[in-house]
């Protein structure tokens, strides 16, 4: 069941099988979702919205709100001018959002519609706001929309008025509210002031009050996103989904633009860390400092479990980069490495890091998980890291999966934990090693079935 | 925090998608396009036809389109198969920038001879996304010729998602699945064969009325579309009978049925006791033989005596709860409406994405006075209605159901998630029981309302 994939490797010019990647919108729709008391619009037809909504409601279990321009034929042939202009009066009338986040779709992005000459026409009530970014799904992929869409924010909102606020910008790519709240934690622990966008920290892992709340607590404030042009720096965790809108807001706002790795493993923690240190001239806290001694002491505690183990990781690009250094730091060999979102600069960042530490992988951008497991099929692994979607091969070949990135549809949880920082490490170490562990367990003969592991 | 009612001036236009029963007067507005701006739960007309489609399980479905109409739907729907598994697999052609300017044909027609390479399937279903109208891929002209290259039926399904709604793209499906019928031998009607249309064999349901079925006498040719391959599909024509489960995706395939082949249809359903019960007795007065009414009755009572029980039990717990519904057709409305009564509860607001005129007629005839019906319903409507209603529980798919958990109301899902096979009189024994378990969990003690 469930196997059709080929040992003998497929050639394949131009069809895709098993995606790793989704199209822009749902990745815009994702980044409005932290702006505090936005509704995320889609201006195209009401499935793209729908499915968006139904995507990140598996993911997040949250609701999420959305609304459509609800395309027709005739918005197909005359142009959507019409469909976005009542949109955004009938929105702001009944949903009252301080904000509207529009992003194209493949539709309206075809038949030419010119967002920002109909946002212009459209009333627009005092005080309130619409932003809008180009999202067309034949582009990148879903953290290309995510990137897209915090470009927007800032091409619409940031200002720098010459009035220093001494903060520092971060920029935290797509992950989870968990993750994003732990930056935040991180950086308190430090006293730093910052302003971090978009945050879906406080939205989309919101506690259960008994109301259905449109727009919950959390978010980053509107005023916050136009201060940020007055910031000291931006961090960018994650050239993929941040790194182009710190350039935006170093074009647009003089503000100086530090692109680094997702903050995942221990290096890639540390370089956040320092560059937080440098840029606000505060250091790394006392806290922190004993956070990285415990996860280096579970590091050795645990060495010989995880160590020289062969894993496959596949995902969006800035995660899979930063946990296949994480995996290097462990010792683990990372055999195969792909994400669905082109780009060279995945493959050339990835290769370096695998060639300096003498591994022979086989690394892939623009992939799909057909390819994956192709090459699992030829040569297995110990390991799988990857979304749900992996547990197709996991299946197939019996290789465990651990579960990280996005989308995650059938487990629970791991939206409030994060896999960013120090702590993040810790959480990642205990996946990783428990469910080696747990099918060594399951294999092992009576006899060799071990109480201490 | 109280929710501030003055939040929920209702829209002008959606006046007349929403009523009371008792205080204004039907026709509702329904079956037409959703509002500008609406935070609308409805879909598109590649939704509904994939939707319907999906099921069919040694086809490729192959989504010429951009990858997100293809991720979005792979593997989404709980249908079961008996052995095929094609249809878990997600196929794209996934249109990029250059495909957009010079047209997808090419990509589209290369992508067709991979996979039959790759799978040697039976049957191919090419999906039109949005994009593909407005490139001007010919879809007709590329499967045709696809169609004679490999000598297998590869047919277009006329998708584009802004060319109407979901209930369209039940239609396009329903075309393509006459297509493909369209394709049998000669054929004659088998006397006690019959085709159950509109079901999606969801957690095995198809089966579960299969058995049903056999053990009067009559056989099932081949059920649309849940675990159907495209061999069973082809038996279509000889059926003499046709039963329409969900009329709402496959009413209009058993009316071409009639036309074509002349085989009759009847709407049944099989959610519930009663209507399980009613159902079949219609099914087995069909076919004019004492023996079916003798087998039929006996099934009755043996699964009656078994699964009643079962149901009356958990009726103890939630008689007088309050259930509110929003599903996507008006004829599950309807059933639930009824089963909602079989465990003592009434239905409190009752919603459809794309319900039709005469479905909500017969849902207010059902309803008790004061109960709301709306069309094509928004988050903040439902919020509004389930609350002013003091709804226990709302029956809904995957995009209602964290809402009714934010609001502390507990949750069933009918639609592609439900867990359990709620078809039957098993499936009612099932559905009460997940009833019960949501309803009265003590996770609520925890939440203030």
């Amino acid at each position: 069941m469930l196997d059709r994939t080929p040992y003998e490797y497929v050639n394949r010019n131009s069809l895709v099988i098993n995606p790793a990647k989704t199209c822009q919108p749902i990745g815009a729709m994702y980044a409005a979702l932290g702006i505090h008391r936005c509704l995320p619009h889609s201006h195209g037809s009401q499935g793209c919205c729908s499915y968006h909504r139904m995507h990140l409601s598996r993911h997040f279990r949250d609701p999420i709100a959305a609304s459509t321009s609800s395309f027709t034929e005739g918005a197909a042939v005359f142009g959507g001018g019409s469909n976005l202009k009542t949109a955004i009066k009938n929105i702001f009338a009944i949903y009252d959002p301080d904000i509207i986040a529009v992003h194209t779709t493949c539709l309206s992005e075809t038949i030419g519609d010119d967002i920002p000459v109909y946002i212009n026409q459209a009333q627009v009530p005092e005080g309130k706001a619409v932003i809008h970014a180009n999202t067309p799904s034949y582009v990148g992929s879903h953290i290309t929309g995510f990137s897209n869409m915090v470009k927007g924010m800032i091409k619409y909102l940031s200002v720098n008025s010459n009035r220093p606020n001494e903060k520092l910008n971060i920029i935290p790519g797509f992950v989870n509210p968990g993750d994003m709240r732990e930056i935040k934690r991180m950086l308190q622990t430090m006293s730093v002031k910052h302003i971090m966008f978009p945050d879906t920290s406080g939205v989309l892992d919101a506690p259960l009050t008994g109301q259905y709340n449109m727009y919950p607590p959390g978010g980053t404030k509107i005023k916050e996103i136009i201060d940020a042009g007055n910031s000291e720096a931006t961090l960018a965790l994650g050239s993929f989904a941040s790194g182009g809108a710190a350039d935006e807001l170093r074009k647009k706002a003089k503000v100086r633009s530090i692109i680094l790795p997702a903050p995942i493993g221990i290096r890639a923690t540390d370089e956040f860390l320092m560059a937080v240190s440098r840029v606000s001239g505060r250091e790394i806290s006392a806290a922190l400092e004993e956070e990285r001694g415990q996860i280096i002491d579970i590091m050795v505690d645990l060495h010989d479990q995880y160590q020289g183990r062969q894993v496959a990781i596949f995902g969006d690009p800035d995660i899979v980069m930063s946990l296949t250094a994480f995996t290097l730091e462990l010792g683990m060999i990372p055999r195969y490495v792909l994400t669905g979102t082109p780009g060279d600069a995945f493959e050339r960042e990835v290769g370096q890091m695998l060639n300096q530490a003498g591994i022979d992988a086989r690394v892939k951008a623009g992939g799909d998980l057909f390819t994956l497991h192709q090459w699992i099929k030829q040569e297995s692994v110990d390991l799988l890291i990857g979304t749900t979607y992996g547990k197709y091969i996991a299946r197939a070949e019996d290789i465990p999966l651990v579960r990280v990135g996005f989308p995650i549809l059938d487990r629970g949880v791991h939206s409030y934990l994060p896999i960013v920082g120090y702590k993040g490490a810790m959480r990642l170490l205990e996946l990783i090693s428990n469910t080696l562990l747990d099918r060594q367990d399951r294999d092992a003969l009576d006899e060799d079935l071990e109480l201490i592991m | 925090m109280a929710i501030n009612k003055a939040d929920f001036s209702l829209i002008k236009e959606r006046r007349n998608s929403i009523h009371s029963k008792g205080k204004n007067p039907l026709p509702i507005n329904c079956q037409t396009d959703s509002v500008a701006g609406c935070v609308s739960q409805r879909a598109c007309v590649y939704c509904g036809a994939r939707v319907v489609l999906n099921p069919i399980t040694d086809a490729v479905h192959l989504v010429h389109g951009p990858i997100g109409c293809a991720s979005y739907t792979w593997d989404i729907r709980g249908s079961l198969s008996s052995g095929a598994d094609l249809f878990r697999h997600s196929f794209s052609t996934d249109l990029r920038e250059e495909d957009i300017i010079f047209g997808g044909e090419a990509k589209l027609i290369r992508c067709i001879d991979e996979l039959f390479k790759l799978y040697r399937p039976p049957v191919m279903l090419i999906y039109s996304t949005c994009i593909v109208g407005v490139i001007g891929d010919d879809l007709e002209a590329v499967c045709r010729n696809a169609s004679e290259r490999h000598g297998i039926p590869i047919i277009p399904v006329q998708s584009s998602g802004f060319a109407g709604n979901k209930s369209d793209g039940y239609r396009a499906a329903c075309e393509v699945l006459l297509r493909i019928i369209g394709g049998s031998e000669p054929y004659s009607h088998k006397p006690y064969h019959l085709n159950y249309l509109g079901d999606y064999n969801l957690a095995g349901e198809a089966w579960i009325i299969r058995n049903y079925l056999e053990e009067i006498g009559i056989k099932v040719n081949v059920s649309f579309t849940g675990d159907s391959r495209y061999d069973t599909l082809l038996t279509a024509p000889t059926a003499s009978l046709n039963i329409v489960q969900c009329a709402g995706s496959m009413g209009y395939l058993a009316k071409r049925m009639a036309e074509i082949y002349g085989i009759p249809f009847l709407n049944i359903s099989f959610l519930g006791l009663a209507d399980t019960k009613e159902s079949l007795r219609r099914i087995a007065y069909f076919y004019n033989n004492p023996l079916f009414n003798e087998r039929c009755e006996k099934l009755i009572h043996r699964e009656m005596a078994r699964h009643a029980p079962v149901v009356y039990q958990f009726r103890r717990h939630l008689a007088g709860k309050k259930a509110a519904v929003f599903v996507g057709g008006g004829f599950k409305a309807i059933s639930l409406i009824k089963q909602f009564r079989e465990l003592g509860m009434e239905v409190v607001m009752v919603g459809t994405q794309t319900g039709r005129q005469e479905e909500y007629e017969t849902i207010n005839e059902l309803v008790a006075e004061g109960t709301v019906v709306l069309d094509d319903a928004n988050p903040s409507e439902l919020e509004r209605f389930m609350l002013e209603q003091g709804a226990d529980l709302l029956v809904g798919g995957v995009k209602e159901r964290p809402l009714a958990y934010k609001l502390g109301l507990a949750f069933i899902d009918h639609n592609h998630e439900r867990k359990h096979p709620l078809s039957g009189f098993v499936g009612a024994a099932n559905f009460a029981c997940e009833v019960y378990q949501t309803v009265c969990s003590p996770v609520w003690n925890y939440v203030d309302k």
